[in-house]
């Protein structure tokens, strides 16, 4: 580059060369990574040490050490680090995009072998392990009704809490439910599942179903509501922050109750937010297998009613047909993964599509 | 307040000298003093003003009601955490009575038989190795990505991958478990025979078979934290004060210079917070582990052949054929799950909490 004979405007024509500090020629550090390339390919295949991922991985390390060596040499030591740092985290980003695009590529790829009109409109009743058709209705059906009842309880409870943390709570009580509500994310999913076994099935259940313990829908339903409400309470928590407190004091200016303030004014203000952390946490829990292993039970039938019996989902039936020795349960369990997925990324995408549009911002 | 009016009464009339010497200093005592007196005296008859025109709070009005509505929700939150606590205790300690083998020592899990001997020695190590490794993986990777988004990518491809990676975050676990478990098993092995065959002089590089290796779950479970931690540092890195960052630059810094003397030092709080995050994760992840994991109960370092398990992964494979004392063992396992999470999450959320520069939600 500095040997280039037009001047750029932010160098005075005036300015000789032997003030700016010596640069790498442009060409210097493709040249290298083919040469490095080379090299590695040379010595790995003449010792016969490996395949080409060791090409390519010891290949990087040559390049790394002779772009610092090149560097070091004509630029300096602090220029050779930038240059090593800079390309450790490019090499980063090529790194962790090869798996995910190799689970993304064997999703569709081996998903859409069985994606047809009987795998949504039949369930795996009486299908044998000889039995090539079978499909996922049953567990489409679980999945909607429970996630659809974890809604029903976890929004009213999160918005509530949500808006006590916010506009009510003061001091340690307030600050003590913020913190545990933190926490509470953290839990892992099989733990509610857990709780909800030994509160739900093993304990309240039996009461209504004379003394035997009942796998339920509802169960499920229960357990992803626990795993909902933190992600809820937190995303409203936050919208509701952002809300201007000069649309509150307008508000108790005209002299209205701070309740309807609440209902009126700050709830719709913050509304597509909220309704953005909301479909983001129906994601998370549309995609938990633990829970619904634990309480639900998994059946093979459609069953309508979450209250009684056991009942599947997307998630779990996934897992089944992946335990199972079926020879074509592999091909089930991919296409539910990849129905599963398009499921949780279409709820995902409108919910941040709705989270650009929001006037208020994060 | 109540005094003044019958003070400044006695000044007017000339009374009570001794108090109101520095009045009169001022000069024209009396008027000044009289004028409040006269206006005054119209509030004490009609008993306006004061906020008296407002209407009173009702004791049971709905402002009440709705506040002790949300009160309600408040509590529910302390109320669900405290009853996990206390119903996974309650279902853990008969299976725990019944228990003939030690607990944390004991490497098996056979608790359906009649003597039911369990241990969570080998599951929480298990879990703890796959967690560590897992993260000692991710970590440098997912800061790589991190920085890159926020600092090397331009504006655009920067915000395009942000939204990528958020959404491989959203992936369903199941998801890489079945990968993990149908396709990645075999990359894995080549690895580990091409590992032990060069590197089989470190311990951990032990012999074969190759398979549901703990390098295999590990790695799976890498896969899995790297979007979170990715898109929790990218905020993180994104919140430093472009002042500092052009600070650093203006007195010549270099861009790895700039990124670790003003980016990183602001940022350390939240990288600790994301990566116990990742960590809370990866130590409860049940279902990748289930799938790619050997499912066995010995402490071994070989992180090469076929075997490990973990707490989590443990309770999904074992629930199916649990008897009354099994489901008991499992719960007693998830407990003790439970408490490592609960340490890890306190403590990271305490980093947080002490540093408030970093408020984004681990959703």
């Amino acid at each position: 580059m500095t040997t280039t004979l037009t001047p750029r405007r932010s160098r005075p024509p005036a300015q000789p060369d032997s003030l700016r500090a010596r640069r790498l020629p442009g060409y210097a550090a493709p040249a290298l990574a083919v040469l490095a390339l080379l090299l590695s390919a040379g010595i790995v295949y003449g010792v016969d040490l490996g395949g080409p991922v060791l090409v390519v991985v010891f290949g990087v390390l040559l390049y790394l050490a002779g772009l610092f060596t090149a560097a070091n040499a004509v630029e300096g030591r602090r220029s050779a680090r930038n240059r090593v740092w800079s390309a450790l985290i490019h090499s980063a980003l090529v790194l962790a995009v090869l798996p995910l695009a190799s689970v993304v590529w064997t999703l569709v790829s081996k998903g859409t072998a069985r994606l047809d009109g009987d795998f949504f409109g039949s369930s795996m009743n009486n299908i044998g392990a000889r039995d090539a058709n079978g499909g996922a209705y049953h567990a489409i059906v679980g999945t909607l009704q429970q996630v659809g009842i974890a809604t029903a309880i976890t929004v009213p409870l999160g918005v509530l809490c949500a808006i006590y943390i916010v506009e009510y709570g003061r001091g340690r009580f307030a600050f003590a439910i913020r913190f545990f509500v933190d926490v509470m994310t953290g839990i892992p999913s099989i733990v509610t599942g857990l709780f909800v076994l030994a509160f739900w099935v093993l304990i309240v259940s039996p009461w209504f179903n004379d003394g035997r313990p009942s796998f339920s829908g509802f169960a499920a339903a229960l357990a992803l509501s626990v795993l909902m409400l933190p992600t809820v309470v937190r995303s409203t928590e936050e919208m509701l922050r952002l809300v201007p407190p000069p649309l509150r004091e307008g508000a108790y200016a005209l002299g209205v109750p701070k309740w309807k303030t609440i209902l009126r004014v700050v709830l719709p203000t913050a509304l597509p937010g909220i309704v953005t952390g909301i479909m983001l946490s129906i994601a998370r829990a549309a995609g938990e297998t633990a829970p619904v292993l634990l309480v639900a039970g998994g059946g093979a039938a459609i069953n309508f009613n979450p209250f009684e019996n056991n009942q599947s989902s997307l998630a779990l039936f996934v897992y089944q047909q992946a335990g199972e020795a079926s020879k074509y349960s592999p091909a089930r369990a991919w296409t539910a993964a990849l129905t599963l997925v398009v499921l949780v990324l279409v709820l995902t995408v409108a919910a941040k599509l709705l989270a650009r549009r929001n006037r208020l911002g994060r | 307040m109540g005094e003044t009016p019958h003070r400044s009464a006695h000044a007017g009339t000339g009374g009570h000298p001794v108090t109101q010497g520095h009045e009169r200093s001022a000069g024209a005592s009396a008027r000044v003093a009289e004028a409040p007196v006269s206006l005054r005296t119209p509030d004490d008859d009609h008993g306006l003003g004061g906020g008296g025109g407002l209407p009173r709070a009702r004791a049971f009005g709905a402002e009440r009601a709705f506040r002790g509505l949300t009160l309600a929700a408040g509590v529910t939150v302390l109320v669900i955490i405290a009853a996990i606590a206390v119903f996974l205790i309650a279902k853990a300690v008969p299976a725990l009575r019944a228990n003939s083998a030690n607990f944390w020592t004991f490497e098996g899990w056979f608790p359906n038989d009649d003597p039911a001997t369990f241990g969570i020695g080998a599951l929480a190590f298990g879990t703890l190795l796959t967690a560590l490794l897992a993260l000692l993986i991710a970590v440098p990777v997912a800061l790589g990505i991190a920085l890159y988004l926020s600092h090397y990518a331009p504006r655009r491809l920067g915000t395009a991958l942000g939204f990528v990676i958020d959404l491989l975050a959203a992936v369903p676990s199941v998801v890489f478990g079945l990968w993990g478990r149908d396709y990645f098993v075999g990359p894995v092995a080549d690895l580990s025979a091409w590992l032990h065959t060069y590197f089989g002089w470190i311990p951990i590089f032990g012999d074969g078979p190759y398979g549901n290796s703990i390098l295999l779950g590990s790695l799976v479970l890498a896969i899995m934290v790297l979007p979170i931690i990715t898109s929790l540092s990218r905020e993180v890195f994104l919140q430093t004060p472009t002042a500092n960052e052009e600070a650093a630059i203006a007195l010549g810094a270099t861009r790895w210079e700039m990124l670790r003397t003003a980016v990183l030092p602001y940022g350390r709080p939240g990288i600790i917070a994301a990566v116990m995050l990742g960590l809370g994760r990866a130590l409860g992840e049940t279902i990748a582990l289930a799938l790619t994991l050997g499912s066995t109960y010995a402490i071994s370092f070989n992180i090469l052949a076929n075997g490990g398990n973990s707490i989590a992964a443990n309770i999904a494979n074992r629930f199916a054929e649990a008897n009354e004392t099994g489901r008991g063992a499992l719960i007693a396992s998830g407990l003790v799950l439970f408490a490592i999470t609960l340490i890890v999450n306190i403590t990271a959320r305490a980093i947080i909490y002490r540093r408030r520069e970093f408020t984004e939600s681990a959703a």
